[in-house]
Formats: C-alpha cells, structure tokens, sequence
C-alpha cells in the first residue's frame, strides 16, 4: 500500500516539528516529509502541517514574518487547489498572518504565557479533520502559547458562527462555559476554526500533545487520523 | 614581543578598579615578566575574578567527589555526562545568574537560561529539559513582587521560545533574599556517548572562528564587576552591563552547533559565557596544551569603534567559539548558512601555549594561556564557628510554647505560605510539554521524562535550603543532598548524580567562608553516601546587598534513572481504602522547620540530624517495595514535615478523595505533624498489600508506622485532633502566589 | 541624488478593540496614586532609515510596508512620520 506524504514545514524557530512528524508518523498510512522553509518545492506531499513554536522569535506578531517564506507561496498554492492543510498553534497563527484563515490571534488577555491541559469541544464533526470524532465531543488537548486570543470583526465571527465554521471551542471539563475555562480571553472561546472551503483548519490547542496517554492523553489521534485520511 | 602601548599606563587606582588585590597584581608582573597593558589588565581581571577563577572555591571544591562509574565527564567542561546505559549520555549543569537577575530581572533571568543550554549543547547534547531555583524576598514587598514576575517572565519567554521544557523548579521567598534574589538555571541534554564533544583547541595550524550573534558591548565587566562585588543600592547604574538576549538567534544556533558536530566537523567548540571571547578561547587552549591567537578585528561586531578591551571582554550573548580544520571550512559555512548565522574565522591555533590578540595585524596581547586560568591564585583558609551559631543553637522553647497553636490552623498557615503553596502561577508560564516526553510534570516531586527509543525514564529535580545552611551549614548542606534524592525516589527513581549552583556571601567574611565550607563538607559526605557524585556546578559568591549576606544556600540539581518508565510512581495514584504508610517512621523534630518560621515567625534551632545510612537505606526500601509492585503514590517528607506532605498527597488525588491521618499520642501533636526530621516517605498501598509492604520494610529494619488511609470525603481529617475541608485547603494553596500578585509593584 | 529619511511608524490597537495591556498599566497607575488616568493603550513604535532617488515617494513605500508586514490591518492602525535629511 502506498503511504500518504504528509508535509511538515520548519520554519527558523519552528520547535514543535519534531512531535508533528512523530505525530503524523504514529498513523499508519502517513508518511511525514520535511518541508524547509527556504524550498518552493512541496515535493508531492498530499497535507500539510504549520507546527507550533515560535517561528522568527514571534517577533513583530506570531507568524508575521513566516508567512512570507519561500515555502507559502506554494503552500498558498496548494491550499487554493484544494489540499488538506493544519496549523497548529504558531501554524494556526501563520495561516491567520497569510490570510488562509480569517481573524488574527492576539496577545492573551491574561498577558502571560498559559501551558495546561485543556478541555476542548469537537463543535462540528462534519470537516475533513474531524470525522474520528461525534459533534459535541469534550476531548483534553493541552494548551500552550502567549498569543492565542482569537478576534476578528463581528459580523466575520457571525459568519463563522453561522457556518459552522468554528471546530474547536474552549471548554470546561464537563463541556460548559465555565469561569475559567477560556485560557486567553478569545471571542466566543474559540479555539479553531476552518475556511470556507474547509480544507484548512487552524487550532491553537496542540494534538501533538495528546497522543498517548502517558502524556496526558491521546485525543489527538483522531486530527491526525482525520488529515492522512483526507489526504489519501 | 612586541605589545603595544597606545592605552593609558596601567597604575594602582586602575588595578583596583579593576577588582584586582596588589598582591594579585605583583603575581601577574611575575608571570608576564613585565607590567601588563590595559588590554591585558582588563583581560586577568575578569580571568581572576571571582566569577571566572574560583578563586575562594576551587580549592575546597576538590573535595566533592566526582568519580564514579557513572560518570563519563566530571567537573571542569561546559558541563558534565553520566551513563545511562543503551549507550546514552546525560549532559547537565545548573548555573547561577543572581546580579543580572537583580539588576535587570526579566533579561537576567533569560540570558541566565541561555548560558546554560549554550554549555549543555556545546558538548553535542540536546537539550532535553530546563529546571530553576528561585528565591526572593516576601511578597509583601512590590519591588519584590516585580522581581519575581519579570525573572518568571524571562526565564518561560526564552526557554519557550527556544522550545526546551521547562519540568520542574523551586521558588521559596524570605526576607534574607531581599537585597539580593536567586536565579539559578538547569540543563539537561542527552547524546549517544560517542557523541560527546569537547571544548578543546587542538592541532596548532586549526583554524578559530566565531559563530552566532555579533559582538556589542553587553555585559561589559558584567562578570568582574556584577558577580564579584556586592550589590550597592544604586544597581540602576549597573543597567548598561547587563546582556540581552535573543532566544530566536539561540534557537538557529542551537540546531547549527549540533548539525555542525554530528558532521565532524568542530573538533572542539564551547559557548561565549561569562568574559566571552576571552574565557572561551584560553580555556580551550588551555584543556589542549596548545596556544591560541586571533585578530579582534576580524570579529563581527554590531557597535561602531569598539576597542579591543571591549571586544575581548564582551558578553554578547548567543555566540559560539568554534575550532576546526580550515579544509573543512566549507562544511562549516555551508551548516552556519543554512542557519543565517554568521561563521568568521578569526584566528589559528598555536603551539606555543600563548594566548594572542592582534588588532589589525598588531599585537595587543601576548599572554602565557595558563595565566589565565591554571595560574589563578586560590585563597584558602582556616576558620572558627561565626559568632551567630551558639546562640541560634541554645534555642530551647518553654514548656507551653505551643499552646494556642490550633494545628490544622497552623496546616492552613503552612500550606498557603508561598514557598510551600502551590507553584501554578509560576510553572503555568513555562512551557513543560514541548518535545512531547514530559511523563511527570511541575507539581510533583521530581519530573520524569520519558527517553525517546527506550523503555527508560529520566527523573529531574532541584533543590535547595538557605534557612538550614544558615542554622548548620554541614546538616544543611547534607540535607540538601538528601531532600534531592528523596525527591527522587518518591518518583520511583534511583539517583544516579548531582550538579550544583553554591550561592553565598562574601567569601572574604569570616563566617561566610565558614558557612561555605562546612556546607561543601556537608554536600561531600552526602553525595559519598547516596553515590550521587558532582558532575558540574558553578559557584556565586558576594550575594549580598546592605540588607546583608543572603542565606547561604547551595541549590543541587539530581539526575536519576527509572529502568522502567512503567514502573514510575505517579502522583495521585490511591483510591478509597488504601493505606497510608509512614516509611521512617515519625518525626519530632521543630528547630529550624518551616512550622516555626511560617507560624511562630522565628527562624532558631537547628535542622534536623542527618542520618545519611537511614537516608539510604530507606530510599533503598521504598524502590524495593515499587519493584514488589506494592506502592500506590509517594511523597517525600520534607519543608513541614508529615502534615504538608500528607496535604501535599492529597492535592493530587482523584477529587471527592480525602485523608485521615494518624498521629502518634505522644509529645503533642506540632511535633509529629510538622517535625522535619529526615530520611522519610508517605506512601500508599492496597489495603491487601499492607501486609506484604510492612514485612518487606520490617525485613529492611526500616521502622514505618501504619499512619492512616485514604477517605472518600474530600476532607484533611487527622484523628483526635481535627479536620479540614479539602477544597478550602486546596484552593488556599493554589490561589496563595496568584492572589499576592494582584497587587502593585514597583521596578525599584 | 540619493535622498535618506528617518521614518517612525507608530502602531497600535485599532480603537474599541480591548487592550489587556493599557487596562492593566493604567489600574496599576491609579493604584500607585495617579488620579484621571484613562484610555491607555499600548502601541509599538518602529523607526528606521531608508534611502532612495529623490522622486521615490517614501510615503507610498512606508504605507505598503505597514500594510504588508509591519502592522496588522485587521487588528491593528497605524500612523506614519517621514524626515528628510537637509540638503
């Protein structure tokens, strides 16, 4: 059986690439390749991943200046053709910077850095991604970052809401709004939200993270389940 | 030889200004065979400084013990190695950056963590875990307060950004740390044993280069002026010699360094730390045989008409010194490129044990390489016993002295005092899952990584005393030592070695020398005993301000090893029903504990008695009964004693869980509760697996008492003597350090 | 006739958006005693030189370089100073 290739691009800074490509490695069909920020070649991938980390130092804002590495322009490319592509993260922040995902993250209302583990709700289940899970699923993915505050205009995060287009929604451990269950003060406690088309999706919290129980939990298989199997 | 003499003459005010005694001046004429230039001055000043020479340490130093079959690489490197089996290598040390910290705290903080994964990748180690000791003054002060936020804010901004866990750490607050805080760093890194590097400059005709940032004039004296001198109370004058740091720039230079000595390339490479340029390269030459000479011209600097005082004294940061075969340079540029750092070749290595610097083609410098660092002049001593012991000692509380002392009122005290409350607010920062192998995490008492590609676990911890160090300098130093491999063991880990960071006063004070010695004696039969010998480690002496010396506190960070990942002992891990064990039995011991500090305000007595075969022995018995399968969760018992740690225990169980605590009906309930006497463990089994655990710890001559069970009513229950809600103790704990910083602060 | 000019670009918040960071410096001035202290906000301030043909418009250079990468359009303002050098 021939393996999906799953690309995993590196930025300068880019520190979670290593546990993507473990990641992406642990399902059985994928085969994860590097992607190097100075190439223009996408090398035949079928995905794509933007890890976490904090590409450039985040300097001037998270993934402003990534997103105009040689490598976007055919990661553009190819999510305008229609290919599956997850940020993660600083990857999430870098779609947002590229205009792939609408919005922009913002510095944490609590001004700090937040690292914990986090109860997430899977909204909708109906995207390429997110078919291992049920709508409405509280799943633990752990957060880590300083600048996850998702804003954008309103009437953008009506059409969003609409849409169905938020996928991930910050939660407490029982699935409610809680008064501590939002790490960084983002609209409506979103947490991830996916493009019209819905091939990209963007996410904050790290499924990285959340692949084998000893860690803390594994309910971050199911992502990348869900991005191989889109991609094959 | 020709030097050149364009500075000003060197004379006596100049020497002293630059921290250098008459004496140490005379020496240097003697070794130079003439006066040195102002060029050079500069350079032996910060060689000789406290900081860089060890000059009132090294000596007595040589009596830790340091060997081992453990151990691959002992002090005297970047860092030091232990064996770990499968051919695998730990590389660590811990490292002190207290003067920046004071001075600038947020940049002290991060470039204190730069230093130290600069000295663990050096060796060809990825950095696999950061831990860090903190200690300031209380919270009720706001400069305080803005010291602790901004040197937590350093510390998670660079370790997070570079993307190394930060896993575990300790921060304790008291008024002797006001003038003066603590911020001392730890890396670990791991490498295949065959891989490990060394900063040597070998092969005269090798070329030199510089790797990484550009040269500015950060931290200019910040080694001889900052690390050895005590604070005076306009440090704000200081600003301009602390480093900034770049983690992003860390981060390039961290993948190039390793990409660059997996190809062979680097025959020897060390970071630029403290005194830069200029300690690097003689320290190279110098663990070679060989000599060194470059052109400080030819260094990349980021300031206009630096001289080349300033270059060679420079503490840039994110700079590395790199030597190579010149035919295998364009390996070299082609890794440094890949990267976007720069790589420039400035000079050779020699064979004349000269340490040289030109400028422009002309001679600067012209140094013996090991008068900068053999040659360096070690002071020892003999003292007395300071005066503030016997007192301190003679402490002898009145009958009474604890009446109206509620004990589950003093719990509550206890355990929402910052140094013994909850971390959150702090570890929350740091980023600790990065590199996905974080098994243990912050809050427990030890962290445990997972070792990719086996079935072994990494076991972490720091810790340090002032309190005891300062009531008995042996017991506290032993102590330290010991609390460190409890820490350990409660994780189910066999310690294996130890780095330290040594934080004192001024060593030229009597009864500082005394406290460091007797410490060090301390720390040395410890670490015989528990066969933890000391790896590395780093020594910072003159922290102190005019609110006097700090507590003498040495800070030991211990490295131990899980054979088995899967035979870890997790945190929270009982459920209804289960024993509690008390595994060296109970304590009485009030003199000097955090009860009497965080309860009573007095800090008298002494610390408890060190029994270092107990220590061992019991650690021992507690990893054979996790080997029998019979341990539910542990807790070592530590800072106020068997009542924090049961309530410590049950932080981390299941919620809706409680426990009932039994104490023994003898001198008091204070005493067994909060006595800190050592070598003890709470642990919890199956009520089926009593039996067997007791035998086994009975066959051991380990004396342990049954002391209790786990309750499903989420309450601190202690028989005959009271109750508490779990949640209200629990949230006192956590919400203690978050709710003191709402309040204001101020940046001086 | 190459022409140089020092730039400063001011940045900040789009107004109505929340600024965690001005509502925080300005409680903590307010309890440090500073009355009438209010609608702080936090901003950033990039200077640089840059050097071109005297027809160069710098202006229209500066305003794609805010638009394209120093400032966020869709969260952020931005505002703008040129200084020419004297000739």
């Amino acid at each position: 059986m021939t393996k999906v290739p799953i690309g995993i691009v590196r930025f300068p800074g880019t520190n979670c690439d290593q546990d993507v490509f473990d990641a992406v490695a642990t399902v059985e069909l994928a085969c994860p390749v590097w992607l190097w920020h100075k190439e223009t070649d996408l090398r035949g991938v079928k995905g794509v991943v933007l890890a976490g980390g904090f590409s450039y130092g985040d300097y001037l804002r998270a993934g402003a200046i990534a997103r105009f590495s040689p490598i976007m322009k055919e990661v553009v490319r190819f999510a305008s053709d229609g290919g599956p592509l997850l940020g993660i993260c600083n990857g999430f922040q870098i779609l947002t910077e590229a205009g792939l995902l609408p919005g922009a993250l913002m510095r944490n209302d609590r001004l700090t850095f937040i690292c914990r583990p986090q109860s997430v709700k899977v909204e909708t289940a109906d995207t390429l991604f997110t078919r291992q899970y049920e709508s409405g699923q509280v799943v633990s993915l752990p957060v880590a970052h300083a600048e996850g505050n998702f804003a954008a205009d309103p009437d953008v995060i009506d059409r969003l809401e609409d849409e169905r287009r938020v996928v991930f929604r910050y939660v407490d451990y029982r699935g409610d709004n809680g008064p501590d269950s939002n790490p960084n003060g983002s609209i409506n406690d979103i947490a991830g939200v996916i493009n019209e088309r819905g091939n990209v999706l963007g996410l904050m919290p790290h499924p990285d993270r959340a692949m084998d129980r000893v860690l803390g939990s594994a309910d971050g298989r199911g992502l990348f389940q869900g991005l191989v199997e889109a991609a094959a | 030889m020709t030097v050149t003499l364009h500075d000003p003459v060197v004379n006596p005010e100049i020497v002293a200004a630059h921290g250098l005694t008459a004496d140490e001046y005379e020496q240097i004429c003697a070794l130079l065979d003439r006066d040195p230039n102002l060029t050079e001055l500069g350079v032996f000043s910060l060689m000789w400084s406290e900081h860089c020479g060890y000059k009132h340490s090294r000596a007595r130093l040589a009596d830790l013990p340091s060997t081992g079959p453990q151990v691959i690489q002992g002090p005297g490197e970047n860092a030091g190695a232990i064996d770990i089996g499968e051919g695998l290598a730990i590389v660590f040390k811990m490292e002190s950056h207290n003067h920046p910290s004071a001075v600038e705290p947020y940049q002290g903080a991060a470039t204190g963590v730069g230093g130290i994964l600069r000295d663990v990748f050096t060796m060809g180690a990825r950095p696999i875990a950061l831990l860090n000791s903190l200690r300031f003054g209380e919270l009720d002060d706001p400069h305080v307060r803005y010291l602790f936020r901004r040197v937590v804010a350093g510390i998670g901004d660079y370790g997070n950004c570079v993307g190394i866990p930060t896993v575990g750490g300790e921060v304790a607050f008291d008024d002797a740390y006001r003038g003066n805080p603590l911020v001392n760093a730890m890396c670990v890194g791991i490498l295949a044993q065959d891989d490990l590097t060394r900063g040597f400059a070998s092969g005269p005709g090798n070329a030199v280069y510089v790797l990484g940032a550009s040269t500015g004039r950060d931290g200019i004296h910040g080694a001889s002026l900052l690390a050895s001198a005590e604070l005076a109370d306009d440090t704000a004058e200081s600003r301009p010699t602390v480093q900034v740091g770049d983690p992003f720039s860390e981060k390039l230079l961290l993948e190039a360094t390793l990409e660059l000595i997996g190809s062979g390339a680097a025959i020897g490479i060390q970071d630029m730390g403290a005194a830069g340029l200029t300690s690097s390269s003689s320290e190279m030459a110098t663990r070679a045989g060989t000599g060194i000479e470059f052109d400080v011209s030819l260094v990349p600097r980021r300031e206009p008409d630096m001289s080349p005082y300033e270059v060679l004294l420079s503490e840039s940061q994110e700079r590395m010194l790199v030597v190579a075969d010149p035919h295998r340079e364009p390996e070299l540029m082609a890794i440094a490129d890949k990267w976007d750092l720069a790589c420039t070749r400035i000079g050779s290595v020699t064979d004349d044990g000269v340490w040289r610097v030109f400028e422009d083609c002309e001679e600067v410098c012209a140094i013996p390489v090991e008068a900068l660092t053999e040659a360096v002049p070690t002071y020892v001593r003999e003292v007395e016993p300071p005066a503030y012991l016997a007192p301190l000692h003679a402490w002898s509380p009145s009958p009474g002295w604890l009446d109206g002392v509620e004990p589950l009122a003093a719990l509550a005290t206890l355990i929402s005092a910052p140094s013994l409350a909850s971390k959150r607010w702090v570890f929350e920062q740091y980023d600790h899952h990065v590199r996905t192998a974080t098994v243990i995490g912050p809050g427990a008492d030890a962290a445990v990584l997972a070792i990719k590609g086996t079935q072994r676990g990494l076991a972490l911890t720091i810790d340090g005393n002032g309190r005891y160090v300062y009531c008995d300098p042996y017991r506290g130093g032993a102590l330290a030592v010991a609390e460190a491999a409890r820490n350990l063991v409660a994780v189910g880990a066999t310690p294996l070695a130890i780095t330290d960071c040594l934080n004192f006063g001024n060593p030229e004070k009597d009864d500082i020398y005394y406290q460091f010695v007797e410490a060090l004696r301390g720390i040395a039969d410890a670490c015989r005993a528990l066969n933890t010998p000391v790896v590395s480690g780093n020594v910072s002496f003159y922290n102190q301000s005019s609110a006097g010396a700090v507590y003498p506190t040495p800070t030991i960070g211990m490295v131990g090893l899980i054979q088995d990942i899967e035979k870890r002992i997790d945190p929270g891990r009982a459920a209804v029903g289960d024993r509690l064990l008390l595994v060296g039995g109970d304590g009485a011991h009030l003199g000097a504990s955090s009860f009497l500090k965080e309860v009573l305000g007095e800090v008298a007595g002494r610390p408890p008695t060190v029994d270092l075969e107990a220590e061992r022995m019991n650690a021992k018995a507690i990893l054979a009964l996790n080997e029998a399968g019979l341990i539910g969760t542990c807790r070592d018992v530590g800072d106020g004693g068997l009542a924090v740690a049961a309530a410590e225990l049950m932080f981390g169980l299941d919620p809706g869980l409680g426990i009932e605590l039994e104490i023994p009906d003898r001198a008091g309930p204070h005493s067994s509760l909060f006595g800190e006497d050592g070598a003890r463990y709470l642990v919890t089994v199956a009520e089926d697996d009593e039996f067997r655990a007791t035998e086994l710890l009975a066959e051991r001559d380990v004396v342990t008492r049954a002391c209790g069970r786990v309750t499903g009513d989420a309450a601190y229950h202690v028989v005959d003597v009271g109750s508490a809600d779990r949640s209200v103790l629990q949230v006192s704990s956590e919400t203690s350090i978050s709710n003191a910083m709402r309040q204001t602060e101020s940046n001086r | 006739m190459l022409v140089k000019a020092r730039v400063e670009v001011h940045i900040q918040l789009k107004p109505g958006m929340l600024d965690p960071q001005g509502e925080t410096l300005e409680h903590a001035l307010t309890a440090i005693g500073y009355e009438g202290v209010c609608s702080m906000r936090v901003g950033k301030w990039i200077t640089f030189e840059i050097e071109g043909d005297e027809s160069d418009a710098v202006e229209s250079q500066v305003e794609e370089m805010c638009d394209r990468l120093l400032a966020n359009p869709i969260i952020e303002r931005y505002e703008y100073h040129v200084m020419r050098e004297e000739r």
